[in-house]
């Protein structure tokens, strides 16, 4: 260990390496060519020579034969070389891995045994740089390796890179890869890959066609992806008795709604087949550059203020060959029936197009009806929320016939509510299940409060109470806004309730929506249980229906009218909760619900949880109808809904579900 | 008849006196016309309370004296101003238009001038195409019937609909507060041709005139006090004669007003399109004087409002939605303008912008409990005692 080295030894070479690295670097002083060799490095001299011209053009029967000689460690070889890390010793024109030392000598590793050869000094070496175009040639020719690494995370990742980028040149590899595929996950979206690039890349027509009709139907984006280039086409203008030997689609006529007679001209004249239309700019130039004496073509400039004027002038210098003369109607006819307009597929096979065309036609008569389906999803959704912020005042208008304009606030309070618990418990979970009971308790209490000091003065007033709650709203409002700011809080859903359930490409619900759903049917059926089965319930109809007779019986009127006001604040304040989820929680959240819950409450039938079901569904179905159809546009969709629900009580004053007889009251 | 209407409405005199009075004396003091005590823009925020009194006097004829509690009366007020300002705005834009294309050498064509008009007007909502509800822009007599037939038709075909389906009440408020969501939201859309959330602005410029604005604020100023004045005299003689009877009594007791033989539809229509119409005035007014008009302006928030100025100041009592109006409009312009000193309590300080709210809601809250007269049942109160100490 004590013989002088005339080279550095390579620094992370371990004692066990160190020894022949040490000799090979003294018989490399000795002997200057070393004759090493093994199949690799064979394959690698012969070919040499296309490898030292690194040329894109010539490099092709290089990758080619390393990629097809089934050597192990090719793919390392490759890697390397991609990566500009393969080097050539000068003296034997071998090849090698190479890593920089600190020294700035390098230190050679052989590509058969993967054994450190020994640090070399750059002058003894030459760097194969393989240019972006060979890069990508190797990458290419990597992938067949990637697809069968032993490790899944690679595999899925070149599985991934190829169907971002799919090339005709990656499916047969990626057809050899199927077999020896055991992951049955990563086997189906190899084999779903293989089936939509054959579509796409594979030189028997048969094959593309019989793939196309055998996915036709899928829902999947990829597979709309991949059959819409094919059928991509372009617009060819040709005399008219041309012979087209072209794969066409149509025959454009102008005029038509394809192509209006406009645009038709305009490809003629982009294809130098007419004259470019005069334009009124076009025109107006003229008439400047042709001032005579502040005269243009004999008229005085003043007299160009009107389009004939100018027209008439323009037509003066065109006779007068200072101009184009206008191209006319007649101009633009005769051009147009010279010609033929043609759209062509790009793709040459009609086969082919044909069966692409039917298959994306059937999946789009699928995708149509899914998305239906998401449709229904949605407006269930928004329905779910509508009957959310509604149900409270089912109790309080509906059931007591008290207007509580302060309703939205309630709601706003259960969403700060929620934010404050957020703030004092970290665990989005625990904070959630600790917010609802909260929530319900503090906008209870609140809603208690506003029934002993305000309402129960007001019973036989509705119209005041109407304007008392609504005092009560502006101060809430304000009071929000002095404490907790203007800005919007977040109220953050835990994680389970992110993400969602996607059942294929088009349709897929967000689990926050699902909750929502689940809550609301809860509160239904609480809303029922409490109104039918519970001594309150019963107690509250009673009330409602005739004070004093529930008097005389023995009820409390003031205290049932104190609960059940309370019991309707308090869901109102759950209700923020939710709705906090996934709205912003600000102090003007409440007004954006008032008039909707309002309307469902009234679309629905006064004093009946069914009519305001049917309501919320209504308006919830109805709004996202609008918004299908023109879904650019959700604030058309609410005006449209709004003077839907003015109209709709033209026809049905009570509400769908209108109570009849003693019930009905007035 | 006129005589005796007056004769035996001995506040409708005492009130147009002290308007022209106000007036005359605003006027003296103001910087258009030398002394400069009263700044512009305070000018101008008289001239608008003077708008908003218009528009609660109307608030009361259809609340206080016919019992219907319209939350939507803004809406029409908002459509007035829309329709003045698609005038101011046309025109104004023209002018500019006509300077800078008289400045090519071509001299413009009618079509150039229009095209240009249009691209600079709907250029910010991506248009340049007049839309159809600015077929008449050009025309300042049309838009000025439009400003009261606008709302006039909108109230008609509302209250139509919703009177002849019996919606009563509180059913009727909600559904008045849907509608002027809804023509808010219809408003906010930039396809619908009013320039989305732009709004209409540079109202406050009249076309054509060369004046400063302290004294075109002067102009506005009158204008708006002749418009309350004709307006509260109109409502005070609409409510003294026979008709005023039939629409108390309908506020009293519906159902035995119909039952006497009068067709009680017929009535709250009558009076909920003439107020629409006069709010229609009021926001044409009052617009130009602001400067700019959007979508915001008739969210549903300020109809709640006006009935509270109008609850505030004593509903039933014309003067009483006058004084509800100004009082309130002024106070809440005072304190949320700035101007309000703060009160430290040494812990906290009590800034009147943050504070103003809570206190109109809460004072609002206890006027309706505990003062159902408002501010107006004092004047009733006092003139109560000097008749009876006047018959005694």
């Amino acid at each position: 260990m004590s013989v002088p080295s005339p080279l550095p030894i390579p620094e992370s070479s371990p004692m066990k390496t160190m020894f022949p690295a040490l000799l090979a670097a003294l018989l490399l002083l000795f002997q200057p060519v070393v004759a090493q060799s093994g199949p690799v490095q064979d394959l690698l001299q012969s070919q040499r020579a296309l490898i030292e011209e690194s040329s894109r053009r010539t490099i092709g029967p290089a990758i080619d034969a390393l990629a097809d000689s089934g050597l192990p460690q090719v793919q390392s070889v490759l890697q390397a070389w991609r990566s500009k890390d393969m080097w050539q010793r000068k003296p034997d024109g071998h090849f090698f891995a190479a890593t920089k030392n600190a020294d700035g000598t390098y230190g050679l590793t052989d590509f058969e045994t993967g054994e450190a050869v020994g640090a070399y000094p750059k002058s003894e070496l030459a760097q194969i740089k393989p240019n972006s175009g060979i890069r990508a040639l190797i990458a290419t020719a990597l992938v067949k390796f990637q697809l069968t690494d032993p490790d899944r995370a690679l595999r899925a990742a070149a599985l991934a890179s190829i169907s971002r980028d799919p090339e005709g040149s990656l499916l047969s590899p990626l057809r050899t890869s199927i077999d020896s595929e055991d992951d049955p996950d990563l086997r189906a979206r190899k084999i779903r890959l293989e089936r939509l690039m054959t579509m796409s890349f594979d030189t028997d027509n048969g094959a593309r066609v019989a793939a196309i009709e055998e996915m036709a139907g899928d829902l999947g984006v990829d597979f709309r992806a991949t059959l819409n280039p094919i059928l991509t086409t372009r617009i060819m203008i040709v005399a008219k008795d041309d012979i087209l030997d072209e794969n066409i689609a149509a025959d454009l006529a102008p005029g038509s709604e394809m192509l209006s007679r406009e645009a038709a001209y305009a490809l003629l004249v982009a294809a130098d087949r007419a004259r470019p239309v005069v334009t009124g700019d076009d025109r107006d130039a003229a008439l400047e550059a042709n001032i005579l004496g502040g005269r243009i073509a004999g008229k005085p400039i003043a007299q160009m203020n009107t389009e004939t004027a100018r027209d008439e002038a323009y037509e003066a210098l065109a006779e007068a060959s200072l101009a184009p003369a206008f191209v006319t109607s007649q101009d633009i006819d005769a051009a147009l029936s010279d010609h033929r307009f043609v759209e062509v597929y790009l793709e040459p096979s009609s086969d082919v197009t044909d069966a692409a065309k039917a298959a994306l036609e059937i999946s789009e008569a699928w995708v149509a009806a899914n998305q239906a389906v998401d449709l229904g999803l949605d407006a269930l959704s928004l329905a779910s929320i509508y009957f959310l912020a509604a149900i409270g005042l089912a109790i309080t208008f509906g059931v007591m016939g008290v207007i509580n304009m302060a309703h939205g606030e309630f709601i706003m309070m259960g969403a700060y509510t929620g934010f404050v618990v957020q703030q004092l418990i970290p665990n989005h979970t625990v904070s959630l299940f600790v917010a609802i009971p909260s929530a319900f308790v503090v906008t209870f209490l609140a809603g208690v409060a506003l029934e002993r000091l305000v309402i129960r003065w007001l019973y036989h007033r509705p119209l005041e109470t109407l304007l008392a709650t609504f005092g009560v709203s502006i101060a809430l409002q304000q009071l929000a806004k002095n404490i907790f700011g203007t800005q919007a809080r977040p109220l953050t859903s835990p994680g389970w309730l992110d993400g969602a359930w996607v059942i294929n490409d088009v349709v897929a619900i967000s689990y926050i929506r699902i909750a929502i759903f689940a809550l609301a049917l809860m509160f239904l059926c609480l809303f029922l249980f409490i109104m039918k089965r519970t001594r309150l319930g019963l107690e509250t109809r009673a009330v409602t229906q005739n004070p004093r007779m529930a008097a005389s019986m023995g009820i409390n009127p003031g205290r049932v009218n104190m609960l059940t006001f309370g019991l309707g604040s308090g869901i109102a304040g759950i209700a923020g909760v939710a709705i906090g989820l996934f709205a912003k929680v600000t102090s003007e959240m409440g007004g954006g619900y008032i008039v909707q819950s309002f309307m469902t409450v009234v679309v629905g039938g006064v004093g009946n949880i069914w009519g305001t079901l049917t309501g919320a569904l209504m308006i919830g179905g109805f709004q996202k109808g609008v918004e299908w159809l023109n879904p650019s546009n959700t604030l058309a969709a609410q005006t449209y809904m709004i003077f839907f629900i003015i109209i709709f009580i033209q026809f049905r004053p009570r509400g769908i579900i209108a109570l009849r007889g003693r019930a009905a009251g007035d | 008849m006129n005589r005796s209407f007056i004769a035996r409405n001995p506040s409708v005199l005492v009130f147009l006196s002290l308007l022209a009075l106000f007036t005359i004396m605003v006027t003296v003091l103001s910087e258009g016309f030398g002394i400069g005590i009263v700044s512009t823009s305070f000018v101008k925020t008289l001239g608008k309370t003077l708008c908003l009194c218009l528009i609660a006097v109307a608030m009361d004829l259809i609340w206080g004296y016919t019992g219907i509690l319209s939350l939507g009366h803004f809406a029409f007020f908002g459509l007035g101003g829309y329709m003045i300002g698609i005038w101011l705005m046309y025109e104004r834009t023209r002018q500019i238009v006509a300077t800078s294309l008289s400045e090519g050498i071509l001299p413009p064509t009618p079509e150039e001038t229009e095209a240009a008009i249009a691209n600079q007007i709907f250029g910010v909502v991506g248009s340049s195409e007049f839309p159809i509800v600015w077929a008449f822009s050009n025309s300042l007599v049309v838009q000025l019937i439009l400003v009261v037939l606008v709302p006039g038709v909108f109230a008609l075909i509302f209250g139509w609909l919703a009177f002849r389906s019996r919606v009563t009440g509180v059913y009727l408020s909600i559904l008045t507060q849907a509608m002027t969501l809804g023509l808010s939201l219809y408003l906010f859309q930039n396809a619908n041709g009013f320039r989305g959330n732009n709004g209409l602005s540079g109202l406050q410029n009249l076309p054509g005139v060369t004046a400063p604005q302290s004294v075109v604020s002067l102009w506005f100023f009158w204008a708006s006090a002749v418009a309350l004045g004709l307006g509260y005299l109109l409502t005070a003689w609409v409510v003294s004669g026979k008709f005023g009877s039939v629409i108390r009594g309908i506020r009293d007791n519906e159902t035995r007003v119909r039952f006497l033989g009068y067709s009680v539809e017929s009535y709250k229509l009558a009076v909920f399109t003439l107020t629409a119409c006069i709010s229609g005035i009021a926001g044409a007014l009052y617009y130009p004087q602001a400067g700019i008009i959007n979508p915001a302006e008739l969210a549903p928030i300020a109809s709640i409002y006006l009935a509270v100025w109008v609850a505030i100041g004593g509903r039933g009592r014309l003067y009483g939605a006058v004084i509800g109006t100004a009082f309130v409009s002024l106070v809440s312009s005072w304190s949320t303008g700035g101007q309000a000193p703060d009160i430290s309590l040494g812990f906290y300080t009590i800034r009147w912008v943050d504070w103003w709210l809570v206190l109109l809601g809460l004072s609002f809250v206890l006027v309706t409990l505990f003062a159902p007269g408002g501010i107006g049942a004092i004047f009733d109160h006092l003139s109560r005692q000097s008749n009876g100490r006047g018959t005694s």
